[in-house]
């Protein structure tokens, strides 16, 4: 067994082409170590490419993969000190739970093999079924065995290839809190592929957003969703509402004037990319607040409420014929009615402006975003 | 009336396997037999001669053994090229796989009297003495093709990402070969191995165009006594062969079922 140094995991100008078609652009990508890292992006848009190249499964057209100082890319998968927790568990069918999770230790001939492989499975609260065989187990059950698997090794870099996929909400829900505890306990980095926008925010410390094949922004969850570099980001994460707008000059105390189709608001000048005047303000749903509330204000008639609880959610048409989402805090002011005209208001500061020149449907799922 | 309607599927189950274990339970029944003349074909009266001396019959042991060594070499060797060819078909692309797959039935495709006396033309201009040898080479050749079939089923359907999770958990390719792929295929070569010994043992037509006189396979030795009587030794041998086979069957499942319950 080569010794790989751990460290920091870092992708450089790493690229992926099949036969006729791009799968990974070439991107650059620095993950620390211990950290839990989330890849986020659309179906097809090369994750698993991206995920099988690290673990050596598959082989880069370009580039190169980093542990620490040592370049990892021409080992063969089986002497990477990377494990996998892939998409369908692939446990081994033939082979007792145990045997399944001291499969690796025993590839390196380690002695307790056994021992720390029930010590894994008791890590994921699955001791009792050491004996059994894989399709006598859950769908959830043989999830952790297959992290298990993975863990018990102790790799430097442990990849998750959407390892809750096929789980129901409340299962996934735990398993999402379970593994969270898990890499908080054992202090691996954690590469956690998912399509699911929420997963990824709520469990891990950055996320990468792709797209297509190419890295659209990296960072905190929180940087993402307030913050987003692009279209494609601001949908894919969360709800946006994208107002069409002109930056018309300065407004002091850090603000600038913009149109907004007739209408003035005031914007932070921070926000404003470089040397861009026709923009995008976007405006998360949770930031507009029904009536005068804030600095910015528009007018418009409630077309739809949607009443869940702990909020209720409106869509609101503006004067120029454009839908935005509202979302009200269920805190006791007083709810609207649809066809009811309302004023709608938020704070100079707590939008994200983008260049207008890009896609604006970039990222839109299906369902409920507008635009305009 | 209800209670017959209940059980109706057992009752079809229970004549279809009567049906089909009929000619058996004749042939064991037969095996007691004290034959009035030559012919075994009506009862006579009790009598376990045959069962205590099997090899009675000139001939019928030799032959039985000639059988037993061509259809476990022919079995072997088919088993393992027919394993070889089946993974190369089932998990690579290359060109003339295709070709490959279609040529690979030809055998199976073909009337054994045409396959036996091209492979008897063959022999004749290699300047092979017919014998046991070329018998046991042309079983090999129709043996291949029922293993690829078995093997090959078996092959496509395991998990390729099952071999990429042992390599991703550190095994070689010999130990990933040796302890994922080599098991979860198991099944499959076995059946095509079982297969391949049947079907060698239990040819008559492509073994006669290549045989010898000094080399009477037991289907030979039975067509052959049969003009001139049917011995009783071969029903102990036909008997015995049922149990045999059907022991391995019952053991397999035996084994299995007992796997299943211990896990
Ligand atoms: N072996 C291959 N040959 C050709 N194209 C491939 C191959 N593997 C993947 N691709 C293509 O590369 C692209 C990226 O695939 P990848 O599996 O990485 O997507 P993904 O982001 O993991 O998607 P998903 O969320 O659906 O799992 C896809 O368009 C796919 O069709
Ligand atoms: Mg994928």
């Amino acid at each position: 067994m080569a010794e790989n140094p751990s460290g920091d995991l870092r992708l450089v100008q790493l690229s992926k082409e099949f036969d006729t078609f791009t799968a990974v652009h070439p991107l650059d990508l620095t993950i620390p170590q211990g950290e839990f890292f989330a890849l986020l992006g659309p179906s097809g848009c090369g994750k698993t490419t991206t995920l099988r190249m690290v673990a050596g499964l598959e082989e880069p057209t370009s580039g190169a993969i980093y542990i620490g100082d040592t370049d990892i890319s021409e080992i063969k998968a089986f002497k990477r000190n990377v494990n996998t927790v892939f998409q369908n568990y692939a446990l081994f069918p033939h082979m007792r739970i145990l045997d399944n999770v001291a499969f690796g230790l025993k590839r390196r001939g380690d002695k307790n093999a056994m021992a720390k492989a029930q010590e894994a499975l008791e890590l994921v609260e699955l001791g009792h079924t050491a004996k059994k065989k894989p399709n006598q187990l859950s769908g959830g059950m043989q999830q952790r065995v297959a992290l298990a698997r993975a863990i018990v090794n102790r790799p430097d870099v442990l990849l998750l290839d959407e390892p809750l996929g096929a789980l129901d909400l409340k299962l996934r829900r735990q398993m999402q809190i379970e593994l969270k505890r898990i890499q908080a306990d054992v202090g691996i980095t954690f590469i956690h592929v998912t399509h699911d926008q929420e997963e990824a925010m709520t469990m891990a410390d950055s996320v990468a957003v792709m797209n297509a094949g190419r890295l659209e922004q990296v960072g905190s969850p929180a940087e993402l969703y307030d913050r987003p570099a692009s279209t494609f980001v601001a949908n894919f994460l969360g709800q946006s509402n994208l107002l069409t707008s002109r930056i018309t000059g300065d407004a002091g105390e850090g603000l600038s004037s913009a149109d907004c189709h007739g209408y003035p608001i005031l914007v932070a000048t921070e926000n404003i990319p470089d040397g861009v005047s026709d923009v995008f303000v976007g405006v998360r749903p949770e930031k507009f607040r029904l009536g005068r509330h804030g600095r910015n204000q528009l007018k418009g008639t409630v077309t739809d409420d949607s009443f869940t609880g702990v909020a209720t959610q409106y869509l609101v048409r503006l004067p120029w014929g454009f839908e935005v989402t509202v979302i009200q805090p269920n805190d006791g002011s007083p709810r609207a009615k649809v066809g009811e005209n309302v004023d709608i208001s938020w704070e100079p500061g707590s939008e994200f402006i983008l260049d207008a020149s890009q896609d604006e449907d970039a990222g839109m799922l299906d369902t409920g975003l507008r635009h305009g | 009336m209800k209670w017959i309607k209940k059980h109706l599927l057992l009752f079809a189950a229970l004549a279809v396997l009567g049906y089909l274990l009929l000619p058996n339970v004749v042939v064991a029944v037969f095996s007691f037999n004290s034959p009035r003349g030559r012919y075994n074909y009506e009862w006579n009266e009790f009598s376990a001669a045959a069962w205590l001396d099997p090899c009675g019959n000139p001939g019928i042991c030799e032959a039985l053994g000639l059988s037993l060594r061509i259809g476990l070499t022919a079995s072997v060797v088919a088993t393992i090229l027919g394993t070889l060819v089946a993974f190369a078909l089932g998990r690579h692309r290359f060109r003339g796989r295709s070709a490959t797959n279609l040529l690979i039935f030809m055998p199976m495709a073909t009337p054994e009297v045409v396959m036996g006396s091209s492979l008897l033309t063959l022999f004749v201009m290699a300047g092979m003495p017919s014998g046991s040898l070329n018998i046991t080479i042309a079983h090999i050749v129709f043996c291949v093709s029922f293993v690829v079939v078995a093997v090959k089923a078996r092959v496509s359907s395991l998990d390729p990402r099952l071999e990429e999770a042992a390599a991703d958990l550190g095994a070689n390719p010999l130990q990933t070969f040796l302890r994922v792929t080599l098991p979860l295929a198991a099944p499959g070569i076995a059946a095509g191995a079982l297969l391949a010994f049947s079907l060698s043992f239990d040819d008559y037509i492509i073994t006669n165009f290549n045989a010898s006189p000094s080399s009477i396979t037991f289907p030979m030795y039975v067509w052959g006594a049969a003009q001139r009587g049917t011995p009783v030794e071969i029903f102990v041998v036909g008997t015995v062969m049922f149990l045999v086979a059907l022991s391995i069957v019952v053991i397999g499942q035996i084994l299995s079922s007992r796997r299943e319950r211990k896990a």
